[in-house]
């Protein structure tokens, strides 16, 4: 994920100093990594850098100095193009979930794998059941209803691979132990 | 407590095993899951909970009752007083409106028509359909006609609710807002709820789940014994 881009969202709706940018990213999207401070503060200093995102002024009120930022032109220009580009469908499988399978069907047998997987679909329905009740929960705000909603197709999409695995881990187990 | 347990339970048609020796223990108030792939029992297993079935062998017991020794008359009084049944398609019959369809169940249950009528409009307003309270099923959206046969399972106020892929006929987002509701009004009335299902995200409005494969329960979830593979066993 681009936290540049998404830093330059945030700014598009006003002027924000650090620590908003920071609260706002995590509150607005919820299920994603919290973004650190020293992130937020480097990614701001490029994006100053390359004119995208410029100083808006600076407060202090009864604590330390703080500088907000605001979106520039050409950041709102780099954002417009950015939300019309299309992501490249992922060309590789890069999760540690897969790796890990992979890795004990080679180093490990059959059985390794197949305690690793069912172990691992357990914690995936439990993580499931979770992310259905801020679903199903009428207090939940829009973002973190679409955040529980991107989380439980993912990990659909991983239990279905999760339960063919199995399958196939169990076929290979007859096949070297007929 | 529990409300519902099978013991050993096994059911064949002609020569297949549908339920091989299924043993499980369903509390009062939970909402349990019970998963697996086509064709592994869970439906069987449903029927025979519900006492729709007879199983060949082993116990089914409600409340400490054996329902498998009862006679189908008084399984049948048994289900239109305790039980709610839900399908994936919602067998609304086509020639009464929906507040009749949903009425029902409390007229053959010897309620008068116009408290049952009363009734059927409250359930179809909690389910957010009065508006095609006079509507025949054909008049009706799938998601529409599924509320309606939700409204018509609960109405009786049961104990346990019997549901078998509830959803399996609806779009997603359809799909969502009835799981939503229907787990929410049997959380309220602490009602039972026996859901079948082979997806995973419907599996997760439960409290539990317990996977069914060849007809026998997988205590891992899911886990094939390491001698079973799709093609033998």
């Amino acid at each position: 994920m681009s936290t540049a881009h998404v830093l330059l969202g945030l700014l598009a709706g006003g002027p924000m100093h650090g620590y908003e940018l920071k609260r706002s990213h995590d509150q607005r999207l919820p299920q994603a990594k919290p973004v650190a401070f020293g992130q937020v503060y480097a990614t701001i200093g490029r994006l100053q850098r390359d004119g995208l995102v410029t100083t808006a002024g600076h407060d202090q009120e009864g604590g330390p100095e703080r500088t907000s930022f605001e979106i520039t032109e050409a950041g709102r220009k780099r954002l417009d193009d950015w939300l019309g580009e299309t992501e490249p469908p992922a060309p590789y499988v890069t999760s540690t979930l897969f790796a890990k399978v992979a890795v004990a069907v080679l180093v490990s047998g059959a059985d390794r794998a197949r305690d690793y997987l069912v172990a691992q679909r357990a914690a995936h329905m439990e993580r499931l059941r979770a992310l259905t009740a801020v679903k199903t929960d009428p207090a939940s705000s829009l973002g973190e209803v679409v955040a529980a909603d991107y989380a439980i197709l993912h990990l659909d999409a991983d239990l279905r691979w999760v339960s063919n695995t199995l399958e196939r881990v169990a076929d290979l187990h007859r096949e070297v132990h007929p | 407590m529990t409300i519902l347990r099978a013991r050993g339970v096994v059911k064949s048609y002609g020569r297949t095993a549908a339920l091989r020796g299924v043993t499980i223990d369903v509390a009062e108030g939970e909402i349990l899951a019970v998963t697996g792939p086509s064709g592994c029992g869970k439906s069987t297993l449903l029927h025979c909970l519900a006492g729709i079935l007879r199983p060949d062998a082993g116990e089914v017991t409600y409340g400490g009752h054996r329902l498998d020794t009862w006679s189908e008359r008084m399984r049948s009084r048994l289900r239109r007083t305790e039980f709610g049944v839900l399908f994936q398609f919602g067998q609304l019959v086509a020639e009464l409106t929906a507040a009749e369809n949903v009425a029902l169940p409390l007229l053959l249950a010897g309620t008068g028509r116009r408290e049952a009528r009363t009734a059927a409009e409250g359930w179809l307003d909690r389910l957010g359909v009065a508006d095609v309270a006079d509507a025949r099923p054909g008049e009706m959206s799938g998601g529409q006609q599924q509320r309606c046969a939700v409204a018509r399972a609960l109405v009786t106020e049961p104990r346990v609710l019997f549901a078998d892929e509830p959803t399996g006929a609806l779009d997603s987002r359809t799909s969502e807002a009835l799981l939503g509701e229907l787990v929410r009004l049997a959380r309220e009335q602490r009602t039972t709820v026996l859901l079948v299902t082979h997806d995973v995200q419907v599996a997760a409005y439960a409290d539990r789940e317990v996977s069914l494969r060849d007809g026998v329960v997988d205590a891992s979830g899911l886990g094939l014994t390491a001698a079973q593979g799709r093609h033998g066993r």
